[in-house]
């Protein structure tokens, strides 16, 4: 029988479709692969009983003609989406036992659309890293290794949602991307991720980080996968005002693999001071790829990139900070009761939240203050403008840009946990586009010497989504990455 | 009317006020959240996920609270800005499920305006509007039910309310009254708030200082929880008087919040300056800056009902009524409307004489409303009609108002079956008083011999007889005459 667990949805619908198999053959074989893969830590909450109730529904639907789009795909779902009727734990004590009585936007649309949700994917505490190492439910272990025989992180903030895809416990998997949240993990992981533009996808009922940047992707193990998973994902939410009235174009269709004569922007700045020769040997590769496929290079400048860091360690602590204080102790969550109102709040947020949480509150808090806030809130602002308007004017002169997605393949569990501007600078290829709230996506391309995943960036125009998977597509067809992570590799053997 | 001044021992003082009412916003639901906001429903049934600050939850504004804003920037004069922008207000209390409110801070939805007020006096100040803003209301924390604990009521979380700020014009405790008073008159004929501030849905916080005459603007103390127009004048009594003591003892006034005890009947000290919460406003990130569709603020414009001010002075001229009775009849909306219906076709003055006079004492006697009378505008207007023809006496009409009051029944009906109708034909009256002049001889002859007073005392008599339907003025004619 096929290894259903290393089918592509496209794969799997068509053997659905064929009656090859069945939603509920696929499920199983991915509720045992979650069960043997626990050591990874990829989930907060299983649901292998809820997954089973809807591959029965989905066989059902699809035995009498009425299949949806992606029907009796199993997928992860971020743990920062609220799930009605099951827990929502952004990760953090605060909210631990936390089960919402509403279903958000998103997880309702793909619910919709047919597909099966193994669990709530584990994350960086309230999507706060790029490690996956500061979730209260434990660190997520990426499901490859190098030499080294350490457990590698994942990347962040989706980790769990990545390491779940790479590990083929999961077909896909939802993430939300504040700073790159879905692109680095992707890229560490060595599968496809998307960011979509901002708005694209309705942010309502997403734990919120920071709402001016948080937006709600897709993992894939393709491209078109990603497509897919992003389409079932996307539209309008009245309920969201942020969230565009715009027709959302057939993604999948996009992937027509021919790019040539689409000018294909390389961002000078992105030659970071100590960025390894290998992220920089794997960018040209990249390149050479698309000029092969017919694209042309055009060098264009991106002047205000090195402020993006610091803009946005300004924008999003400070957004979080505001986004955060409805975890009070008062309605739901965690309460540690303490002698009057001031002492159960400080208890209850002191004892609830974790490190990097309570770094970026008070950050952001900081930044917020009178006397502070023109100097930094205020500034920031107006260098996020000067950022955006960098992208537009290079979008004057490509279609696209690529770049790497981090300056590095992914790092062992507990390295750079001591510094966190180093921790943070693992953002910093694609915490421009989200200030700019462009479309994003990473693809994997190859193995470093380590025998590790590298990713590349893919960024567009604001709604052009499409460019970004054309190009992405040309990209992994020449790539052609196909290496599987190590602890596949050994449980296949 | 001159400025109140204060005397304290070191000369007179000035009073300085100025005002931030909080009105409630009449709508269906809340400012960003579909729930309902009847007030006086049971506890928490009015909360949504998003009144909760549910996780994930996000806000979307009520269109029909923006109109509503519209409105009333427009009923009071004032500028509306095209654009505007919601600012998160961060602060902590457990009946501030968000942990900030949503406001308008840098960028209000409405700018500069202003009001006139009417004074005791007779006379009309203009006060000038700074601001109107939108914002949601906190729940209500409720301390008196448990020993330990407190209690958290998010009904009215979400809430729209309008925050409409007044420059330092108000110079008194009485032009603060007045101030609110016609604040609440404009808002209640635009029917953008109910104005009731038993329920809350209006409250005001009265920004006082003092100054010598002529002096740069004082240091001011916010005074909170004045929750009646009454309290509004005694906390102004009570906190210039505690300041300008203050002053002339050598200190100086400090900047803060103080709370006004309705029991005790003082201010005090709730925190000092230095002791305010940093808000830390920012643009809420949740929300798109509001633009104003083209049209709506010309579309709203020509809904506007009249307003009081317009209303009173077209009273004035029109009607050629006082001020004092104008500024009576547009004290409610639809008081104006049952004058403007009874002064239809009949001599204005005396119909406002009627409503004033006779209809409100009534009612205010009963503890009624206008909406309760007994009596109709169409009612009190074929009385008054009666009046004007001479059908009936204004004496008799008092009589045949009270019965009308009592019963319902027309002026017209009323005085057919008492058989009220007054005596016209000349003939009679001059019978009658033939009769009486022949019945006094004495007091005829006094009269004549030059005591005028008793002029009165005949025609007294001769309404005697009547019992008093004789038409007046042909009374006094024919006594004249004859006498």
């Amino acid at each position: 029988m096929t290894n259903l667990t290393n089918l592509t949805i496209t794969e799997a619908l068509k053997g659905l479709s064929a009656k090859d198999f069945s939603a509920m053959d696929i499920t199983n074989a991915h509720i045992d692969a979650m069960a043997a893969a626990k050591d990874l830590n990829c989930f907060i909450t299983e649901t292998p009983e809820l997954a089973l109730e809807q591959a029965k529904a989905s066989d059902k639907r699809r035995a009498s003609g009425d299949a949806l789009a992606l029907d009796g795909i199993p997928i992860a779902m971020k743990d920062l989406f609220c799930t009605k009727g099951v827990q929502t734990t952004a990760a953090s004590h605060i909210l631990e036992g936390f089960v919402p009585q509403y279903e958000s936007t998103v997880s309702q649309k793909l619910l919709d659309a047919g597909t099966i949700t193994l669990g709530k994917a584990n994350l960086d505490e309230f999507a706060m890293g790029s490690s996956n190492t500061s979730s209260y439910f434990g660190n997520v272990i990426s499901p490859w290794r190098d030499d080294s025989g350490a457990d590698l992180v994942p990347g962040g903030s989706s980790g769990g949602s990545a390491a779940a895809v790479a590990a083929r416990i999961s077909m896909a998997a939802t993430g939300t991307d504040t700073g790159g949240s879905i692109r680095q993990p992707a890229a560490f992981c060595g599968i496809t991720g998307m960011k979509p533009t901002y708005g694209r996808c309705s942010r309502w009922g997403v734990v919120a980080f920071a709402s001016s940047l948080d937006q709600p992707g897709a993992f894939g193990r393709s491209v078109e996968d990603t497509a897919l998973l992003l389409q079932a994902m996307s539209g309008h939410d009245p309920k969201d005002s942020t969230s565009a009235n715009l027709p959302v174009p057939d993604f999948a269709a996009a992937l027509t693999g021919d790019i040539k004569g689409l000018k294909i922007g390389i961002p000078k700045e992105y030659r970071v001071d100590g960025m390894p020769e290998e992220i920089e040997t794997e960018w040209q590769k990249g390149i050479d790829m698309l000029k092969n496929a017919g694209a042309e290079i055009v060098d264009i400048s991106l002047p205000h990139t090195k402020y993006a860091l610091p803009v946005y360690y300004v924008i999003a602590p400070a957004e979080c900070s505001s986004n955060l204080a409805r975890y009070d102790g008062v309605r739901y969550g965690l309460r540690v009761e303490g002698e009057d109102l001031n002492a159960t709040y400080e208890n209850t947020r002191a004892e609830g939240f974790g490190d990097e949480v309570k770094r970026r509150i008070m950050i952001g808090t900081y930044a917020l203050s009178s006397g502070y806030y023109d100097a930094y809130y205020i500034k920031a602002q107006k260098v996020r403008r000067l950022i955006s308007q960098d992208f537009m004017s290079a979008f004057e002169k490509c279609d696209a840009l690529l770049t790497p997605t981090a300056p590095s393949a992914a790092f062992a569990i507990g390295e750079n946990e001591d510094d966190p501007i180093k921790m943070y600078l693992n953002d910093v290829f694609t915490v421009p586009a989200s200030l700019a709230g462009l479309p994003g996506m990473s693809v994997p391309t190859s193995l470093n010497a380590k025998g590790l995943p590298l990713g590349l960036q893919i960024l567009g125009r604001p709604w052009d989504e499409e460019t970004v998977l054309r190009v992405g597509g040309v990209l992994e067809s020449a790539a052609n990455f196909t290496a599987i992570p190590n602890i596949n590799a050994k449980i296949a053997a | 009317m001159a400025h109140a001044l204060v005397k304290g021992e070191t000369g007179d003082w000035e009073i300085v006020i100025g005002m931030e009412i909080h009105a409630q916003v009449i709508a269906n639901s809340k400012l960003f959240s579909g729930s309902a906001t009847a007030f006086g429903a049971e506890q928490n049934t009015q909360v949504s996920m998003v009144d909760a600050a549910m996780p994930g939850m996000l806000p979307v504004l009520n269109k029909a609270c923006i109109e509503q804003a519209v409105k009333t920037g427009l009923g009071l004069n004032a500028e509306i800005h095209k654009k505007s922008v919601f600012a998160r207000k961060n602060y902590f209390y457990a009946d501030l499920p968000q942990g900030y409110q949503i406001s308008q801070f840098e960028d209000p939805i409405v700018g500069l305006g202003k009001i006139e007020i009417d004074l005791p006096d007779g006379t009309v100040k203009e006060i000038g509007i700074t601001r109107l803003h939108l914002e949601q209301d906190a729940g209500k924390s409720i301390h008196d039910q448990h020993p330990t604990k407190s209690f958290v009521d998010l009904n009215r979380s979400g809430c729209a309310l309008m925050e409409i700020v007044s420059e330092p014009d108000i110079r008194g405790p009485e032009e603060a009254a007045a101030y609110i008073n016609k604040i609440r008159m404009i808002l209640r004929y635009l029917e953008t708030c109910d104005g009731n501030m038993d329920e809350g849905s209006m409250r005001a916080d009265v920004n006082i200082s003092v100054r010598k005459p002529g002096d740069e603007l004082g240091t001011r103390a916010e005074i909170k929880n004045v929750n009646s127009v009454k309290a509004i004048q005694q906390a102004i009594d009570f906190e210039v008087s505690r300041q300008i003591d203050h002053i002339e003892g050598g200190n100086e006034v400090v900047q803060e919040t103080r709370l006004w005890d309705p029991v005790k009947m003082e201010t005090r000290s709730m925190r000092s300056k230095e002791e305010a919460h940093d808000y830390r406003y920012f643009p809420d990130p949740d929300l798109l800056p509001l633009v104003l569709e083209d049209g709506l603020v010309e579309s709203i414009r020509a809904t506007l009902p009249e307003l009081p001010d317009q209303k009173k002075h077209r009273f004035m001229g029109d009607y050629g009524l006082s001020l004092y009775d104008s500024s009576v009849l547009i004290a409610e909306r639809s008081r104006a409307e049952y004058f403007e219906a009874v002064a239809n076709d009949n001599d204005a003055k005396l119909a406002a004489n009627w409503v004033i006079n006779e209809l409100l004492g009534a009612l205010n006697k009963d503890e009624k409303k206008l909406d309760d009378s007994p009596i109709s505008a169409k009612q009190l207007g074929g009385m008054i009609a009666l009046i004007s023809d001479n059908t009936i006496s204004g004496k008799i009409a008092k009589e045949v108002f009270a019965e009308m009051y009592a019963t319902g029944k027309d002026a017209d009906v009323i005085v057919e079956e008492k058989g009220l109708k007054q005596v016209t034909d000349s003939g009679e009256i001059e019978a009658i008083v033939d009769q009486v002049i022949d019945a006094n001889p004495d007091n005829v002859e006094k009269y004549r011999g030059g005591k005028d007073k008793l002029f009165g005392f005949f025609v007294g008599q001769v309404m005697k007889e009547t019992g008093g339907k004789a038409n007046p003025a042909m009374v006094n004619e024919l006594l004249k005459k004859k006498l």
